[in-house]
């Protein structure tokens, strides 16, 4: 946990990589961590590559930007292809299994690569709206930057409007947040 | 100083002679705006705005509190002057230039969202400080330094018709009109309708004048007259275009 | 209405121009000027929201032009007022901004530097150092203030109105798309509790009485008739300016007393090179790292003696060496070779000022 994290999220617009990513630092934050984020911007926001740039440390952030990730998770086949930059020895690279033909461009360099099925789980298991928590419990629990019970209290936080009218809301979105993490555990153990 | 008895009151004294040119229709201008000053006893409440241009020389012009500004630029001045202090009554006096040229986009939506001051443009069918340029109130064929052989409307558009446009964007509680030094009284009625306006607090006023420049005309007394009275006044309409719906009626 | 908007001290996980916003209101500011441009807008899209709740006011105007010119005349009327810009807008901007200069206007703007030349990116550069500090045509009479973090926006909006108005010098906050979208933690606090105190207004024109009658009337101008004239105001201007100088000038230094290489950067680079300087130290290479905070005016005797042992400056910035040539300017006469790390329109990281000091041997 002492440890740095850098995290670039990417997907496509519409796939809740920045609501996932403000999510996450909100939690760190409440914890009393440092934590930095920076929303992908330029003309590329709309209708193109999304990316998060998270930091979290446990002193001041340095430099807002950093050229290598500890962790990138790439959505879909063109940010797989957007991230490949970001990525080096150190690094983690997760993708969705269900991303078809970026074989080829799977960065070679990558420490770790894993596929895990997160479209596909949200989609036969419970319900694509909840597809980016899932990303938010793999990136939890890749990169242990904050705990389950912080990550579901940042979620009532942001989203306990939503769960008041619909309780199955809250069990539907806790659910997805435990299947992220054991999807993460399935390919890492 | 005393004042001689014909000078407004609101007028310093220690600052005239004025500085504009012999036959300049500023001082006649101003001469009705002192005068409304007086009548309305504003003095203490006018924040008094002067563009580049011969508007400028006003900046001492006054015993008001007065703000020389950028060309085109008096009308934000004034504008931000409002927004903050909207108990000031607040006056930016500006030329054709000023107004319908460098600084139209400041006319064009301080009228459109119906600021609460009043505009004062002196209309002289040209640049005079800068030594008798086109304006955009230049007349159909008329030479200028920068259109020697005559305005060419086919290069150059047509004259700038100002209140016509402030009042075709202006909602109902605006007032604008057109008045001409050639009839002060009348030109004075209406700068002072216009500052009722914004005391009021229903809208955006705007007094165009109609004035003189024997200095780039180069024209002699008469002449001069004549070009105001007859071509100005025929392409420019002299008159009353919006009047707010007033409790007193009319 | 007139509850205080931030009370005691808070911790705050906001983007940087929302801490604009509310350090704006912390300062007592009562009114802002504003025209939409990336990466500036949500300091407007936060002051709208909050203003009306605390009392303030808020223009849109047609275009930045007009912007600066209601904030000269918000400040005249004596409201603490600002505005907010970037890029092309901070362009518009200096027109109004030579005429502050010029009448000792002190108007607040807060630039987030955007990537240039032109529309350039809506992202991030330190590209508006040389326009910010001396842009329009005047001498460079103001005070910019450059941030690198949350907490130094929010500490030097709050500053730059006591400087403008306590000085009568226009004042900038320069701060970068970075700051400006990005969130960080910070620490809000009523700058009364700290025992800031906001220096009082005035009502430069429209005080009380009548002109003439009670009181001398204001006559406010910037054109004059001869050489001399104006060479005689402008001298009083330059005067006045390097005689508060030296209580303006900021900086910070990291570990230059015995450094044989100083990186000169500033704003939010700041972060890169301390990175840097801590690797490098971690390896027992001399290496220091000096931060103008004011750019303008530059904290020019404060570098001299940062480099007092220096074999070479390296100037670090996101811009095509808009920052060294100030430096080069500010130590004229100095004999230590400046190179520059310049990386216009790109964000720096203390992994590449590492690795490029350690190659370049």
């Amino acid at each position: 946990m002492a440890r740095e994290y850098k995290i670039a999220l990417a997907g496509e617009g519409g796939q809740g990589v920045q609501s996932v990513a403000s999510i996450i630092v909100e939690a760190a934050n409440d914890k009393g961590r440092e934590a930095l984020y920076i929303p992908n911007f330029g003309v590329e926001q709309r209708g193109g590559v999304s990316i998060a740039f998270i930091q979290i440390a446990d002193e001041k952030i340095g430099s807002p930007k950093f050229k290598i990730a500890d962790i990138v998770v790439a959505l879909s086949d063109r940010s797989v292809r957007r991230t490949a930059q970001y990525v080096d020895h150190r690094t983690t690279f997760v993708y969705d299994a269900s991303i078809k033909g970026v074989e080829d461009d799977l960065p070679k360099n990558a420490a770790k690569i894993y596929a895990i099925p997160a479209i596909e789980v949200a989609k036969t298991e419970l319900h694509p709206r909840v597809f980016n928590i899932i990303i938010m419990g793999a990136v939890i629990e890749a990169t242990k930057v904050i705990d389950i019970d912080s990550a579901k209290e940042a979620i009532e936080k942001k989203l306990g409007y939503k769960f008041e009218q619909d309780p199955k809301l809250r069990e539907l979105n806790f659910k997805a947040l435990e299947r992220g993490v054991e999807l993460v555990r399935q390919v890492t153990n | 100083m005393a004042l001689a008895p014909n000078m407004p009151k609101s007028w310093r004294a220690e600052t005239k002679p004025h500085k504009f040119c012999p036959g300049c229709g500023h001082g006649l201008v101003l001469k009705a705006l002192g005068e409304c000053i007086d009548e309305l006893n504003i003095q203490d409440r006018v924040v008094f705005g002067c563009d580049i241009g011969c508007s400028l020389l006003s900046w001492d012009f006054f015993n008001v509190d007065s703000i020389q500004t950028h060309h085109g630029r008096t009308t934000p001045v004034l504008t931000g002057v409002k927004r903050a202090r909207p108990d000031r009554i607040c006056i930016a006096y500006m030329g054709d230039g000023g107004g319908y040229a460098i600084g139209s986009q400041h006319l064009v939506n301080a009228a459109s969202r119906n600021e609460k001051i009043t505009v004062i443009l002196v209309n002289n069918c040209v640049y005079g400080m800068t030594g008798g340029q086109m304006a955009p109130t230049t007349l159909p064929g008329m030479k200028t330094e920068t259109s020697p052989y005559g305005r060419d409307v086919e290069l150059t558009g047509n004259p700038t018709r100002g209140p016509e446009m402030v009042a075709a964007i202006t909602p109902p509680s605006a007032y604008v009109a057109r008045g001409t030094v050639a009839n002060l009284r009348q030109l004075k009625k209406m700068i002072k309708k216009a500052l009722e306006t914004q005391m009021n607090g229903t809208g955006f006023s705007f007094v165009e004048a109609l004035s003189l420049c024997p200095t780039n005309w180069r024209t002699n007394a008469k002449e001069t007259w004549g070009f105001v009275e007859k071509e100005m006044s025929q392409f420019f309409k002299v008159g009353e275009i919006k009047v707010p719906e007033s409790k007193e009626g009319k | 209405m007139a509850d205080k908007p931030v009370k005691g001290e808070k911790r705050f996980f906001v983007t940087g121009n929302e801490v604009v916003a509310w350090a704006a209101l912390a300062a007592n500011a009562e009114i802002m000027y504003g025209y939409p441009i990336t990466p500036q807008n949500e300091v407007m899209h936060y002051w709208t929201r909050l203003a009306p709740k605390y009392g303030r006011r808020f223009l849109q105007t047609e275009d930045e032009i007009s912007a600066g010119f209601t904030t000269v005349g918000g400040v005249l009327s004596g409201a603490r007022a600002f505005t907010a810009t970037a890029g092309p807008g901070n362009t518009l901007m200096q027109e109004s901004m030579s005429m502050a200069e010029m009448m000792q206007i002190p108007t607040v703007v807060v630039v987030q530097q955007r990537g240039g030349p032109s529309t350039g990116t809506v992202i991030y550069s330190q590209q508006e150092v040389t326009m910010t500090c001396f842009g329009g045509n005047g001498e460079g009479f103001r005070v910019v203030y450059s941030t690198g973090s949350h907490q130094e926006l929010y500490d030097y909006v709050i500053k730059a109105f006591n400087t403008a108005w306590k000085y009568r010098i226009p004042t900038f906050v320069l701060g970068d798309g970075y700051q400006a979208k990005m969130r960080e933690s910070l620490i809000m606090y009523d700058p009364e509790e700290r025992g800031i105190q906001m220096v009082p207004t005035e009502k430069i024109v429209g005080a009380s009485g009548v002109p003439g009658v009670d009181r001398e009337p204001k006559h406010l101008r910037n054109t004059y008739n001869t050489e001399e004239e104006l060479y005689k105001v402008v001298g009083d201007l330059a005067k006045h300016y390097w005689q508060v100088a030296p209580e303006i000038e900021e900086y910070e230094e990291f570990d230059c007393a015995d450094a044989e290489t100083v990186i000169v950067a500033h704003g939010v680079v700041t972060r890169a090179a301390q990175g840097a300087v801590k690797e490098l130290r971690e390896q027992g290479k001399k290496v220091g790292h000096f931060r103008p905070i004011t750019l303008r005016p530059f904290p020019k005797k404060a570098m001299e003696k940062a480099i007092q042992k220096a074999k070479e400056i390296l100037v670090v910035e996101s811009a095509e060496g808009q920052l060294a040539k100030i430096v080069k300017a500010e130590i004229y006469g100095s004999d230590i070779p400046i190179t520059g790390y310049f990386r216009p329109g790109m964000g720096i990281t203390a992994e590449e000022i590492v690795e490029y000091i350690l190659n370049k041997g």
